[in-house]
């Protein structure tokens, strides 16, 4: 008996109950279909996610003063004044330092920002112009925070999207008008390109200042809140990391490194945590889609195993006929795997469709791996052969007699 | 062309033991039109399955066409039903919803005929049982006697050993009883052996030979012919 007879004999045997054809292929529709997208979410995510943080800036280090162990009391991470702008300047004309490109010391703080009639609490941040190169802030309007501005400890400010449309409404063009921060006037000289949310902060909602206006004219202080690193590539990360950290205790003046009055994050210690998170998230999601197909798989044994209860008759006819148990597992096994490969063929479609829905409807990128598809082909084939494979077997050992006085 | 010596079944349910055939022997030669008959639990059926190789003797040995059947396994059993075998079952036993042609087809797929020559010998033989006009009628569009016939069809396409007939005419009006009964008499004088079992008197006399099974036993074997002649 040739394959191609064999399965034209199949598809005629299933196309006689269309309904229950149907009610059987559906669970694996939504088996498949289930994997497909839940797997798409899960990597669409990581994606968002990976690409909101390396647009914050690539091979990224942040120095933040850590919390220090005064009489056996730790302070909260961030809230030291040891870093200062000589930090900064240190790191970067230091003849030791040869990993690290950018240097863009930040003093932050949270404020009111108002006009005359408006008011918003956002976050300030005193700059040097590497700030924009190292973190990648695209200019709207205007332009950003020059070095002439920080040398004069101008009164001009950058507004984020989100806070001049807090301040002057949607869509206005606020450069040239005034601000007041901290009581003191500041006139707008630019509008940042909106970058949305990154999960942890706003990074629209931002007022940014020459930083010798911040520390000296704004919050009076000598320390910065962080320093802002841009190693020269990838591979030198940890160098750079270890090459800063040895630099900053010695001008600190501290022999113990378990003294040290800084830390400093990693942005690729971030991405790998993220990556590790999203990853268990997307495994997560597909076991729970596995456990929808294996339900799906259990269907097809169950209308099989009906189907060869109901062809009894038929069984022991073609066994008289000479068909040898080989012939009479090949036919059952091949109407499962073709049921279970119509659903995977409908529940990939279904699937993909979906994915395509959720990423229309958020903010997520549209990803298909080639892999799940694959995956999901393997395991419809593989549940159509374990499946399928008790019932052939219960068909092909029935006894011509017995199938014959069935009635 | 069939010997069948010192053959016993034995039904075994629990401890007990149901003798279905006991130390049957007999001989069917070629060309021969025997029927078998006996009441209702005589054996009959049980001796037609082992007849049809699909059931096994207990003991004793049964030779079809020079080849020793009794204790082959299934799927050598399957072939030799295949190839030296056809059947004619009560029910017809066509596969539903198939038409006439793929019905008597299916022992030649599983012989492993090529297609072409499958069709040209199917509709060889349903002509040869007069239905060469219904050869894409579906079986539920055929009558008793017509589905019977495409089942005479079907056991004749690999020209099998031996014809084996359970009850042929028995779901059958008597009007298509006769015409059946024509064609397996045509059969016979063509070369056939055919072995009928019934219980109905009047579709044995078309036999030649009539054996007689009662409890397991073979009762009486004779000459139909004969008997005719001596009740006259």
């Amino acid at each position: 008996m040739e394959y191609t007879e064999i399965v034209t004999e199949a598809i005629s045997t299933l196309t006689v109950n269309k309904l229950r054809t149907g009610l059987a292929t559906l669970g694996i529709v939504i088996g498949i279909g289930s994997v497909i997208a839940l797997i798409s979410l899960g990597q669409a995510s990581a994606q968002a996610i990976q690409s909101q943080i390396q647009s914050l800036g690539s091979n990224l280090l942040t120095v933040q003063p850590s919390g220090q162990n005064q009489g056996g009391v730790r302070g909260a991470a961030g809230g030291g004044t040891t870093l200062t702008l000589e930090d900064a300047e240190a790191i970067q004309k230091s003849s030791q330092i040869t990993t690290i490109n950018k240097v863009s010391p930040e003093y932050s703080s949270r404020t009111q920002v108002t006009t005359g009639r408006t008011n918003t609490n956002t976050q300030v941040i005193g700059v040097t112009p590497v700030y924009a190169e190292i973190r990648k802030v695209q200019m709207d309007l205007g332009n950003f925070i020059n070095e002439a501005q920080i040398n004069s400890m101008a009164k001009v400010a950058v507004l984020g999207p989100t806070v001049v449309e807090n301040l002057f409404g949607e869509n206005a063009n606020p450069i040239g008008q005034t601000i007041r921060i901290s009581g003191q006037t500041f006139t707008i000289i630019g509008v940042t390109a909106s970058r949305g949310g990154t999960g942890f902060q706003n990074q629209d909602d931002i007022v940014w200042v020459p930083i010798s206006t911040a520390q000296k004219q704004l919050f009076g202080a000598s320390h910065v809140t962080s320093i802002a690193l841009e190693a020269k590539s990838a591979d030198v990360m940890v160098d750079a990391q270890n090459q800063v950290g040895y630099l900053l205790l010695a001008r600190h003046k501290l022999s113990d490194p378990a003294d040290k009055d800084f830390s400093i994050f990693n942005q690729q210690d971030l991405l790998n945590t993220v990556n590790q998170t999203t990853g268990t998230f997307t495994t997560l999601l597909a076991g729970v889609a596995a456990i929808s197909l294996l339900v799906g798989g259990i269907g097809i044994m169950n209308i099989m195993l009906v189907t060869v209860t109901e062809r009894t008759r038929e069984i022991g006819l073609r066994k008289a006929l000479g068909a040898k148990k080989k012939v009479i597992i090949t036919q059952f096994l091949v109407e499962s795997i073709i049921l279970t490969f119509v659903g995977g063929i409908i529940g990939t479609g279904v699937g993909i469709l979906a994915s395509y829905i959720i990423s229309s409807f958020t903010s997520f990128p549209f990803v298909i791996s080639p892999d799940s598809i694959i995956l999901a082909f393997a395991v419809s084939a593989a549940i159509g052969i374990l499946f399928g494979w008790y019932p052939a077997q219960k068909a092909a050992n029935l006894q011509p007699i017995e199938a014959l006085r069935y009635e | 062309m069939i010997q069948i010596s010192h053959v016993s079944k034995i039904y075994k349910s629990g401890t007990v033991e149901t003798v279905a055939l006991n130390d049957v022997s007999f001989e069917i030669k070629k060309g021969e039109f025997a029927a078998i008959m006996g009441p209702s639990g005589s054996g009959k059926s049980t001796l037609m399955h082992i007849l049809g190789a699909l059931d096994t003797p207990t003991s004793g040995t049964y030779i079809l066409d020079r080849e020793n059947v009794e204790k082959l396994s299934d799927d050598q059993l399957a072939e030799i039903r295949n190839r030296k075998i056809g059947f004619v079952f009560q029910a017809f036993n066509l596969l539903p919803r198939r038409t006439a042609l793929q019905n008597v087809m299916l022992p030649l797929v599983y012989a492993g005929v090529p297609k072409e020559e499958r069709i040209e010998r199917a509709k060889k033989y349903l002509d040869m049982v007069g239905l060469s006009d219904r050869l894409e009628h579906t079986s539920n569009q055929l009558s008793g006697g017509q589905q019977q016939r495409v089942a005479i069809a079907r056991s004749l396409v690999l020209n099998p050993a031996i014809l084996l007939a359970d009850e042929p005419t028995g779901n059958i009006a008597s009007s298509q009883a006769a015409e059946i009964m024509e064609i397996f008499q045509d059969l016979n004088k063509e070369g056939h052996t055919i072995i009928m079992i019934t219980h109905e008197a009047d579709i044995a006399q078309h036999a030649k030979r009539t054996i007689h099974i009662r409890d397991g036993r073979i009762v009486n074997d004779g000459n139909n012919h004969k008997q005719k002649k001596a009740n006259k």
